[in-house]
C-alpha cells in the first residue's frame, strides 16, 4: 500500500523534525509546541501500527494533560535562557552517557533473538492475535489479568510519589483567610440577619 | 490509470464529499446557534433579540459574518505572530475534526472507529490550546490571564468528564459510538446513570468554557480574555469553533446519555421518523439547556469553580464509577 508508506514517513519525518526543534528552539513555549506536535506524529505512527487504542490514550494523557501543564510552567517562569545556555555543552558527557545506554537497552531489547532465539517466542504467549480481538480489549486482557499484581505495585508507586509531591509543597500558613463551605451553607437566616419592629419617631 | 482512479482518486473525492455533508450542515447550525442564542436571551430578558435583517432577523448571522469577514485584520506588534495565527485556526478545526465519529443516525458516520469516544475525548482535551496558545501570543495581560485561567479549569473538569465516560463505557462494553448507542435500546443511559449525565452536562459547560464557567473570557473582569488582541476573522474563528465545541458537546452528551438517534419509544409510527431528526432534536434541547443556563446563572466565582471541579465532581464521579462496577459484577448485568 502506498498511501500508508507515505503516511508513515510523513510521520516519522515530522517527529524528528520536531524532536530537533524541541532542543533546538530559542524560544521555550515553541519547543514546548513542538514537542507537542511530536506526540502528535508518534500517535499517528501509533495508528498505522494498528494500535489506535495506544494512540488515543498517548494524545489524551501526553497532549490533553501533561503538556498543557508543562505550557503553562514554561509560560509563567522567566527564566533567563541567555543565561541558562551558558556553559550549555558541561553536560555533554552525561547527556551521551544517558543516550548511549539508551541506545544499548534498544539494541539489546530489538536484538534479543541474537542472545535467545526462543525469547520472541516467550514475549509472545500472553498476547492474543490481534485478529480475533481488538487492540483494547488485548491490552485490558495482559494489564488485568495477566499482569494484574505488577500493574497494582506500579499504581502503589505513583501514588506514593502523588503523596510525596503533595506533603513536599503543602505548607500551612498561619492568618490566611480562607472559606469554610460547610460554614457558610449551613448559615441560618436567623444567625444573621435581625428583624425588629421599629416605631416610628424613636431609635432602636 | 484506471488502478489510480478507482483506488486512491475516487475514494478520496467520496470522502471530501461526505466531510462536506457534515461541515456545510455544520456551520449552518453554527450560524443559527448564535441566532438562537440571541433570541432566547433575549426572550428570557423580555427583549426581542435580533429582528432587523431580514424576516425575523434570521439573516443576522450572515450579516455578522460578512461584517468579520471584511474588517481589517490586526496583528499586534509584540505579538508572536504565528502563534497568534495558529491559534484560532487550531480552535476551529478542533471544533470539526470530532465530527468525524459522530454517527448522527444508524450508520451515517464518516469514519466507524472502534476508540471513537477516546478520539472524541483526546479532541476535546486538545480544545485548551487554542485558547492558552492565544493568550501566550498576544502577549498582552488581559489575554494571559484568561489562558491560564482556562488551561487550569479544562484540564480539572477533564477528570471528571473521563470517569462519566468511564462509566458508560462499563454499561456498554465497547469504545465504538454506534455500539453505545445501540447499547440504549432498552433505556437510554440517562436514567439509570442519572448523576453522571449531570456531571457531565455541567463539565460539558466548563470544558467549552460556557457561562457560568466563562472565566477564560470574563468580560467584567479581564475586558474579553484570550481574544481582546483579536480581530475580524481571526476573531470570527474563534467564535465558531467555539459554538463548534458547543454542538460537539452536546452530541456527545445526546450519544452517551440520551440514546443518540434512537427514537424515545419503540414505536412503529415514531420509527418512521428518520434517526437524524431524533438526533438533532435532542442536540436542540441540550444546546437550549447551555443557552438556558447562560441567561440564568450568575459567573462562578475562580476558587469556588475549582473547588467544585476538584472537590466535588472528582470524588463523586470516582465513587459512582465504583458503584456502578460494583453493581454490574453483583447483578451480573454485564453487557454482552
Amino acid at each position: 500500500m502506498i498511501i500508508s508508506s507515505l503516511a508513515f514517513y510523513l510521520f516519522s519525518f515530522i517527529t524528528i523534525f520536531s524532536a530537533v526543534m524541541v532542543i533546538s528552539a530559542r524560544n521555550p513555549v515553541h519547543s514546548v509546541l513542538f514537542l507537542i506536535l511530536a506526540f502528535f506524529n508518534s500517535a499517528g505512527l501509533f495508528v498505522l501500527l494498528g494500535a489506535e487504542f495506544l494512540a488515543m490514550i498517548l494524545v489524551v494523557v501526553y497532549v490533553g494533560a501533561v503538556a498543557v501543564l508543562f505550557l503553562f510552567v514554561v509560560m509563567m517562569l522567566d527564566i533567563n535562557f541567555v543565561e541558562l545556555r551558558e556553559g550549555f555543552l558541561q553536560y555533554l558527557p552525561i547527556g551521551a552517557l544517558v543516550g548511549i545506554i539508551l541506545m544499548a537497552e534498544l539494541v539489546l531489547i530489538f536484538g534479543s533473538w541474537v542472545i535467545n532465539p526462543k525469547s520472541e517466542a516467550i514475549v509472545a504467549t500472553n498476547i492474543v492475535s490481534s485478529t480475533e480481538i481488538t487492540n483494547t480489549h488485548a491490552l485490558g486482557q495482559l494489564i488485568y489479568t495477566h499482569y494484574i499484581y505488577l500493574f497494582q505495585a506500579a499504581g502503589l508507586l505513583l501514588l506514593v510519589a502523588m503523596i510525596g509531591a503533595i506533603v513536599l509543597t503543602v505548607r500551612k500558613r498561619p492568618n490566611v483567610k480562607r472559606q469554610n463551605i460547610s460554614d457558610q451553607v449551613s448559615v441560618r437566616v436567623d444567625d444573621v440577619i435581625e428583624v425588629k419592629d421599629v416605631t416610628s419617631g424613636s431609635g432602636i | 490509470m484506471l488502478e489510480i482512479w478507482t483506488d486512491y482518486a475516487w475514494p478520496l473525492i467520496w470522502i471530501i464529499f461526505k466531510i462536506l455533508l457534515i461541515v456545510i450542515p455544520l456551520l449552518i447550525a453554527v450560524a443559527y446557534l448564535t441566532y438562537a442564542e440571541r433570541k432566547v436571551i433575549g426572550s428570557m430578558q423580555l427583549r426581542m433579540g435580533p429582528n432587523v435583517v431580514g424576516p425575523f432577523g434570521l439573516f443576522q448571522p450572515f450579516a455578522d459574518g460578512l461584517k468579520l469577514l471584511v474588517k481589517e485584520s490586526i496583528i499586534p506588534t509584540g505579538s508572536n505572530r504565528v502563534v497568534f495565527i495558529l491559534a484560532p485556526m487550531l480552535t476551529f478545526t478542533l471544533g470539526l475534526v470530532g465530527w468525524a465519529v459522530i454517527p448522527v443516525a444508524d450508520g451515517w458516520v464518516l469514519s466507524d472507529i472502534n476508540v471513537g469516544i477516546l478520539y472524541l475525548f483526546a479532541v476535546s482535551s486538545l480544545g485548551v490550546y487554542g485558547i492558552i496558545m492565544a493568550g501566550w501570543a498576544s502577549n498582552s495581560i488581559y489575554p494571559f490571564l484568561g489562558a491560564l485561567r482556562s488551561a487550569a479549569q479544562m484540564v480539572s473538569y477533564e477528570v471528571s468528564i473521563g470517569f462519566v465516560i468511564v462509566t458508560v463505557l462499563l454499561a456498554v462494553g465497547s469504545l465504538n459510538m454506534t455500539d453505545i448507542v445501540m447499547a440504549q435500546q432498552k433505556v437510554w443511559f440517562f436514567i439509570p446513570l442519572f448523576p453522571m449525565f449531570v456531571i457531565f452536562l455541567i463539565s460539558g459547560l466548563a470544558e467549552t468554557n460556557r457561562a457560568p464557567f466563562d472565566l477564560p473570557e470574563a468580560e467584567a473582569e479581564l475586558v474579553s480574555g484570550y481574544n481582546v488582541e483579536y480581530s475580524a476573522m481571526s476573531f470570527a474563528l474563534f467564535f465558531l469553533g467555539e459554538y463548534a465545541n458547543m454542538i460537539l458537546i452536546s452530541a456527545m452528551t445526546v450519544i452517551l446519555f440520551l440514546g443518540g438517534w434512537l427514537p424515545p419509544f419503540d414505536l412503529a409510527f415514531l420509527n418512521w421518523i428518520p434517526g437524524v431528526i431524533w438526533f438533532s432534536l435532542k442536540v436542540s434541547l441540550i444546546l437550549f439547556v447551555f443557552l438556558w443556563v447562560r441567561a440564568t446563572l450568575p459567573r462562578y466565582r475562580y476558587d469556588q469553580l475549582m473547588r467544585l471541579g476538584w472537590k466535588v465532581f472528582l470524588p463523586f464521579s470516582l465513587f459512582w464509577v465504583v458503584v456502578t462496577a460494583g453493581a454490574i459484577v453483583a447483578f451480573d448485568w454485564y453487557p454482552k
